[in-house]
């Protein structure tokens, strides 16, 4: 089903591609030796290169073409072995140079796709044009003081990936679904944080509209959206502007606009009439970026397995589409499972860990790295289950002790008594004491009753304080009521 | 004989023999500097005490055992290398009172080497003029005069005049200088001196304050062929800081001069054959051709069919690439700050750079953003870059079939400092032989072969194969030792 928005004269379709800027995970800066570190003391992280003094000469950092390489690599795109750099002239006081050091006309990255997974288990592909290498600027602080402005240049000089789709997405579901995606991967391949508040991913999201079978209209860029619930908002609040521009009998100019987060609508930020001419020419302090086969080969060989094959093989072992969807969202959730997967049965540890680990974790508000259950004591307690020392109810209480105290599951039990019973026994001794305070329910039951079994059960485990093993107690008691 | 009189090779033979200290040499240096400076204004800056002091330091290493290959040599800098603690300031009001805390590789290498520097020379603004005339602290001044009209105040070519002036002079024994489109060999040629531009690639760019980043180049200035060779072989080497400078070794060049010129095929361009060259110019390529035949040479005419695209071409896209590299002086982290209270930005930016440019650094910037706007970019910019390919072609053709080229440095002898002032297009003219080799990358030398009928140096070019500065220094010697060059600037120390 397509989404459409509807307006006055109908149906409206809504065209979104994304200009994502992911700042390279290095130790490094793009042209310089200065540290990225995010955090540190304003101008703390600047080399006279970063600052543009005069004599000073930009060194490519092999680090941070090798990550735009991964992360091109995980794209499935064409990676280019001839690339280079193009100065994007413009003046601003947090633009050293005056220049910022870019891929124009050749970037390093090519063509490539990207597998979007909707909320209906459906996927579709989305289109990468390209990815290309950049440096980023420095900072404005315009409120530090009553009449001046204040410039950080910590991020000057810091890589960037800018990373362009297709048009290709057709709904705010869409959009978030890409970024969403997007972070994934390149979290999996280890060349971004992804950390979308602390700006180390930003979005550039053009929207356009159109009625169904027309070509595109005109699009406007809505810039530096820092969220993926802001650029969901953002491509639904535009679109809607559109439409009614449209309806009104008016004209979509192109322009850039800026999403104001606090009101839930794009507000103008310049007309295509004040765009900058950023007389783009070759960079020549810096000779083209030449790649050997051999060497992007080596990075191929080495990359982690991506979250789409990481999927498929989850799906082999016997999970459910869904579970090896969530499963593999975040790396380090990929990650847990595997450490308690290895040696136990798969689909039980997803079942485990998707529902009453996650339930809990929940609760705690804590991320999976900081969880008080690690894979290794939710692995014992799995153990206790397959051994039948717990059963799989009681087993659910000592994982909600293990949350709150942080003791072992082993020691848990212990302490509290929780150890099922496998004595037939006790069990029948249990069934019998049932029995006879409902003998009119047995009698029921063994008129045709069947349905009681269920009552019957539950009694009797609530007699053994739930100790109960599961199977016996079903197994003694089908003999007894016969 | 006058310390200031020595070559650069004869005075580290004379410090080697303790005929003569650094200090010794330095302080003769310093006091015709202090006699001369003030009407010459080769240097900007004159850092005495702190040259006395490299030299007292360099007196003591000799005195150990440990001399570098220039020990206690006192040189000019030209004032667009970066000099750590000392003004840098690219002949520019802009960056009038820049101090950086670095050093530029080049003059990193010449300190590691055991030189002694004298101070900054005088330059045109940001290397940007012909003449040494758009330097904002005032016009350096050539020490030769014509022999007839000797009260006329002729310009040392540029941009580096004062590297230039201060070694014809005897104000140093040898100076750095950059050449972007003739830079080092049309002032060589103006005032008499050697100037050797290397290969694009050969000296390290690093802290050498930029012009036109793919045409600029560093090279030195001396009295003789081989003492441009001795200064280079310092100058030169790979540089992890650079990423235009070249991996490969750095022969000896001083070994170079003394090959000669036997069973060399040197080329001799047509198209240099200017309409309106003087006639003394032509004479004398006539003759410098003559005197490497005599050695032992061969000449051979060949063809450099673009030669004639070289200037408007150079003018495209120097500009282009300066108009970029000087966004950076703009007033916000260093040099000159206009503003005045209210002041926004972009009233910063302006009055900035209104007041800190002078008029042909502004013209260049103009030329350069234009050349680069949308909808003239492929007309200029793209248009010069495939010119320049085909100009370095040329040259690739041409040493299919010789080893060096030879030609005129420069169509005139040095002017005076009020001619062609006027017209921007004339003074560009003065690098017609010379920015070829920058277009192309060459490596090329000026070397004095002779005196006008006004008794004004003129000299010629060698130009070589890429990396090949060791076949140029050895046509420039052979050159040298024929025209056996003489003559004496009027004005200069211990005259």
């Amino acid at each position: 089903m397509t989404y459409t928005i509807e307006g006055r004269t109908g149906p409206w379709e809504v065209v979104i591609g994304l200009e994502v800027h992911a700042q390279v995970t290095s130790q490094a800066k793009l042209f310089s030796g200065a540290a990225t570190e995010f955090g540190a003391a304003p101008n703390s992280q600047v080399s006279f290169v970063d600052a543009g003094f005069p004599g000073m000469l930009p060194v490519i950092n092999q680090e941070c073409v090798a990550q735009a390489v991964r992360t091109g690599l995980g794209l499935k795109a064409e990676i280019h072995l001839w690339s280079r750099f193009d100065r994007k002239n413009y003046f601003y006081a947090d633009l050293p140079q005056g220049y910022q050091i870019s891929q124009f006309a050749h970037p390093i990255v090519g063509t490539g796709t990207v597998e979007i997974t909707l909320a209906d288990g459906s996927t579709k592909p989305i289109g990468i044009t390209r990815l290309h290498l950049e440096q980023d600027a420095g900072k404005s602080l315009h409120d530090q003081h009553p009449s001046k402005s204040f410039i950080d240049l910590n991020r000057s000089g810091v890589a960037l990936m800018e990373i362009v789709s297709e048009p290709d997405m057709r709904s705010p579901e869409e959009a978030g679904a890409y970024l969403t995606k997007l972070r994934q991967i390149v979290r999996y391949l280890g060349t971004c944080d992804g950390n979308m508040d602390e700006g180390s991913m930003r979005a550039d999201v053009n929207v356009s509209v159109r009625k169904a079978g027309e070509g595109f209209r005109t699009r406007c860029e809505v810039k530096n959206v820092n969220s993926i619930r802001f650029v969901m908002q953002a491509v639904e609040a535009e679109a809607r502007r559109q439409i009614e521009v449209w309806e009104e009998g008016g004209t979509v100019e192109q322009e850039t606009r800026l999403f104001d987060t606090g009101r839930g609508v794009t507000r103008s930020m310049r007309s295509k009439e004040d765009a900058h001419d950023y007389r783009y020419f070759p960079d020549p302090d810096l000779p083209p970026l030449v790649l050997e086969a051999d060497w992007v080969e080596s990075l191929k060989a080495s990359l982690p397995e991506l979250p789409d094959e990481r999927r498929a093989r989850y799906v082999a072992m016997g999970l459910s589409p869904y579970d090896a969807h969530v499963l593999t969202l975040e790396r380090e959730t990929a990650a847990f499972f595997e450490a308690v997967a290895s040696r136990r049965d798969a689909k039980t540890v997803a079942n485990w860990v998707t529902g009453d680990f996650f339930a809990a974790l929940n609760r705690t508000g804590l991320g999976i790295e900081e969880s008080p259950v690690g894979a290794e004591a939710l692995g014992e307690l799995l153990d206790l289950i397959a051994d039948k020392t717990i059963n799989g109810k009681i087993a659910k209480d000592v994982l909600a002790i293990m949350f709150e105290t942080g003791e072992r599951p082993g020691a848990i039990v212990d302490a509290r008594g929780l150890r099922q019973v496998v004595d037939t026994g006790a069990i029948e001794a249990a069934i019998d004491q049932v029995m006879a305070a409902n003998a009119d329910k047995v009698a029921e039951y063994r008129s045709g009753k069947e349905k009681l079994f269920g009552f019957f059960v539950g009694q009797v485990m609530k007699a053994m304080q739930g100790k109960g093993n599961p199977a016996l107690v079903n197994e003694v008691l089908k003999q007894k009521l016969a | 004989m006058h310390p200031t009189d020595f070559t650069l090779r004869g005075a580290i033979e004379a410090l080697n023999e303790g005929i003569i200290s650094s200090v010794e040499l330095t302080q003769a240096h310093l006091d015709a500097i202090a006699a001369l400076n003030p009407r010459l204004n080769a240097y900007v800056t004159v850092t005495g005490e702190r040259a006395l002091e490299q030299a007292r330091a360099s007196d003591a290493r000799r005195r150990e055992g440990v001399a570098g290959p220039l020990e206690g040599v006192p040189l000019a800098i030209k004032d667009l290398f970066c000099t750590a603690g000392t003004l840098t300031t690219a002949g520019s009001r802009i960056l009038a009172s820049f101090t950086p805390p670095y050093e530029s590789t080049v003059s990193a290498n010449l300190l590691r080497d055991g030189a002694v520097f004298l101070g900054k020379a005088n330059l045109d603004e940001f290397a940007m003029g012909s003449s040494n005339t758009t330097s904002a602290f005032g016009p350096v001044e050539n020490p030769w005069s014509r022999a007839n009209d000797p009260d006329t105040r002729l310009v040392p070519g540029g941009s580096s005049g004062g590297s230039a002036a201060a070694v014809a002079a005897r104000l140093a024994l040898g100076a750095t200088a950059t050449d972007t489109g003739g830079s080092i060999r049309q002032p060589a040629a103006l005032c008499g001196v050697a100037g050797m531009k290397p290969t694009y690639g050969r000296c390290s760019r690093f802290g050498i304050v930029a012009f036109a980043s793919s045409l600029d180049q560093a090279g030195p200035l001396a009295r003789t062929v081989e003492d441009c060779a001795i200064l280079l072989r310092s100058m030169a080497g790979y540089d992890p800081k650079d990423s235009t400078s070249a991996d490969i070794p750095v022969p000896d060049f001083a070994a170079a001069c003394a090959r000669g010129v036997k069973g060399l095929r040197i080329g001799v361009p047509k198209e240099y054959r200017l309409d309106g060259m003087p006639a003394e110019i032509e004479a004398l390529w006539q003759q410098g051709l003559a005197w490497l035949r005599e050695q032992g040479a061969e000449t051979v005419e060949i063809s450099l069919p673009h030669t004639k695209y070289a200037l408007p071409t150079y003018y495209i896209v120097a500009p282009a690439e300066a108009s970029s590299n000087l966004a950076r002086y703009d007033g916000v982290r260093f040099g000159l700050r206009v503003t005045e209270p209210g002041s926004d930005l972009r009233d910063l930016y302006e009055r900035t750079r209104a007041t800190g440019f002078g008029t042909e650094v502004r013209r260049r910037i103009l030329i350069g953003t234009y050349v680069l706007s949308a909808g003239y970019y492929d007309a200029y910019y793209l248009k010069a870059q495939k010119i320049r390919a085909l100009i370095k072609r040329d040259f690739d053709q041409a040493f299919g079939k010789v080893d060096a080229i030879v030609t005129p440095a420069t169509p005139s002898a040095a002017f005076g400092m009020d001619e062609k002032q006027d017209d921007p297009v004339k003074m560009y003219l003065n690098d017609v032989f010379t920015v070829t080799a920058n277009l192309a990358g060459l490596p090329g030398i000026a070397v004095p072969a002779g005196l006008d009928a006004q008794g004004l140096p003129l000299g010629l070019q060698v130009i070589g194969k890429s990396f090949d500065e060791e076949t140029v220094f050895a046509v420039g010697a052979a050159i040298e030792q024929a025209a056996n060059f003489t003559a004496l600037p009027r004005l200069r120390a211990g005259a």
